[in-house]
C-alpha cells in the first residue's frame, strides 16, 4: 500500500492532514531539498506540492517527471494560483505535438 | 553515390536488401504506434486540463476556508486540532498499458469508511469555517488523485511520444534513404562490372578468333 504526501507551507497545505494525507511543513528557508529527496525515497505514490515550493525544488522534481512513480502534481498554495501546475500540462502537450495546440484559445 | 562506404558484391546486397524490408516495415509500425499514441494522449490531456482547472479552483475555495478558520482560531488550537487525524488515505497502484507505456492507477482505500472520520477534532473549541475547508477538501481528494493519475499518464506518454517520433523520423529520413541509396549503388556497380566481362569476353572472342582463321 502506497501513501499520499502533501509538501508546502503549513498556512496551505495543514487542512490535508484532517483527510489522512501526510503532510510535511517546509518553508523556503528551511533545506526542503533533502525533505523532498527523504520523501521521493520513501513509498508515496503521489506527491502534492505547493507552486510556491515546486519553484524552488524546479530541477529535482524534473528528474521524477519521466518516472513512473511518484508521480508529482503542483497545487495552488494559500497566496493564490500562480498557473504553474497548468504550465506544466502545457509544456507535455508541446513536448508530444511539437506545437502547443490545446491552450492557444 | 553511396553516402556510406559498403562492399558492392552479392551478399552486401542481399543483406541490404533484408535491411530495408525490416526498416520499411519497422517505420509503418511505429507510424502507427505514433499515431495512436497522439490520439490517446490528446484525449488524455484535455480532460487532465479540466480536472486541472476544476481542482485549483476547489482548493483555492478550500484555502479561504482555511484562512477564515485561522482568522477566528488560535494557533494552537489550529495546530491542536490538526494533531491527530482519524482517517487514513491508502493508495493501492496498478498499471495500465497504453500503447506500451505503463501508466499508473490509483485506487482510494480509506482507513475507516466512516466519511465523518476526517473531523478528527472536537467541535467546541474550532470554528465552523474549518469544517467547511475540510469537508471541501474531502470532496475534492478523489479528483485530485484522478488529477495526479491522468497528469503523470500524460507526462509519460509525451515522453514515449517524444521518442517514438526520433524514431519515425531517423527511420524515414536517414536509415530507409540511406539503405536505398546504398542499394542502389551496389546494383549499379555489379551491372557495370557484368557488363565489363562482357566486352572482354567479347574482345578476347575477337582475338582469338583473329589468331586461328586470321581474319
Amino acid at each position: 500500500m502506497y501513501r499520499v504526501a502533501v509538501l508546502g507551507d503549513k498556512e496551505s497545505i495543514y487542512g490535508f492532514a484532517a483527510l489522512g494525507l501526510d503532510v510535511y511543513f517546509v518553508t523556503e528557508n528551511d533545506d526542503a531539498e533533502v525533505t523532498f529527496k527523504k520523501i521521493t525515497q520513501s513509498d508515496y505514490a503521489v506527491i502534492y506540492i505547493t507552486e510556491q515550493l515546486a519553484a524552488t525544488l524546479s530541477d529535482e522534481i524534473a528528474k521524477f517527471a519521466y518516472k513512473p512513480s511518484p508521480a508529482i502534481v503542483q497545487i495552488p498554495g494559500v497566496i493564490g494560483n500562480t498557473g504553474k501546475g497548468m504550465e506544466n500540462v502545457r509544456k507535455s502537450v508541446e513536448k508530444a505535438v511539437g506545437s502547443d495546440i490545446i491552450f492557444n484559445d | 553515390m553511396a553516402t556510406k562506404q559498403v562492399n558492392p558484391t552479392r551478399m552486401e546486397l542481399t543483406r541490404l536488401k533484408k535491411k530495408l524490408a525490416t526498416a520499411t516495415k519497422g517505420h509503418k509500425l511505429l507510424k502507427d504506434k505514433r499515431d495512436e499514441l497522439m490520439r490517446q494522449f490528446l484525449d488524455m490531456v484535455k480532460v487532465n486540463k479540466q480536472l486541472r482547472e476544476k481542482v485549483e479552483k476547489a482548493i483555492g475555495e478550500a484555502n479561504k476556508n482555511f484562512v477564515l478558520a485561522s482568522a477566528s482560531m488560535s494557533n494552537e488550537t489550529l495546530a491542536a486540532a490538526m494533531l491527530a487525524p482519524k482517517q487514513e488515505v491508502l493508495l493501492s497502484v496498478s498499471s495500465k498499458n497504453i500503447m506500451s507505456v505503463e501508466v499508473p492507477e490509483y485506487k482510494i482505500n480509506y482507513r475507516t469508511p466512516d466519511t465523518n472520520d476526517m473531523f478528527c477534532y472536537g467541535l467546541a473549541f474550532t470554528s465552523c469555517d474549518l469544517d467547511d475547508a475540510v469537508s471541501s477538501l474531502s470532496s475534492i481528494l478523489p479528483d485530485m488523485l484522478k488529477l495526479a493519475e491522468v497528469e503523470k499518464s500524460c507526462q509519460l506518454m509525451a515522453d514515449e511520444i517524444e521518442k517514438t517520433r526520433r524514431r519515425v523520423n531517423a527511420l524515414e529520413h536517414v536509415m530507409i534513404p540511406e539503405t536505398k541509396a546504398s542499394i542502389r549503388y551496389i546494383s549499379m556497380k555489379l551491372d557495370e562490372n557484368e557488363r565489363a566481362t562482357q566486352t572482354r569476353l567479347m574482345k578476347v572472342k575477337d582475338m582469338m578468333l583473329k589468331e586461328a582463321h586470321g581474319y
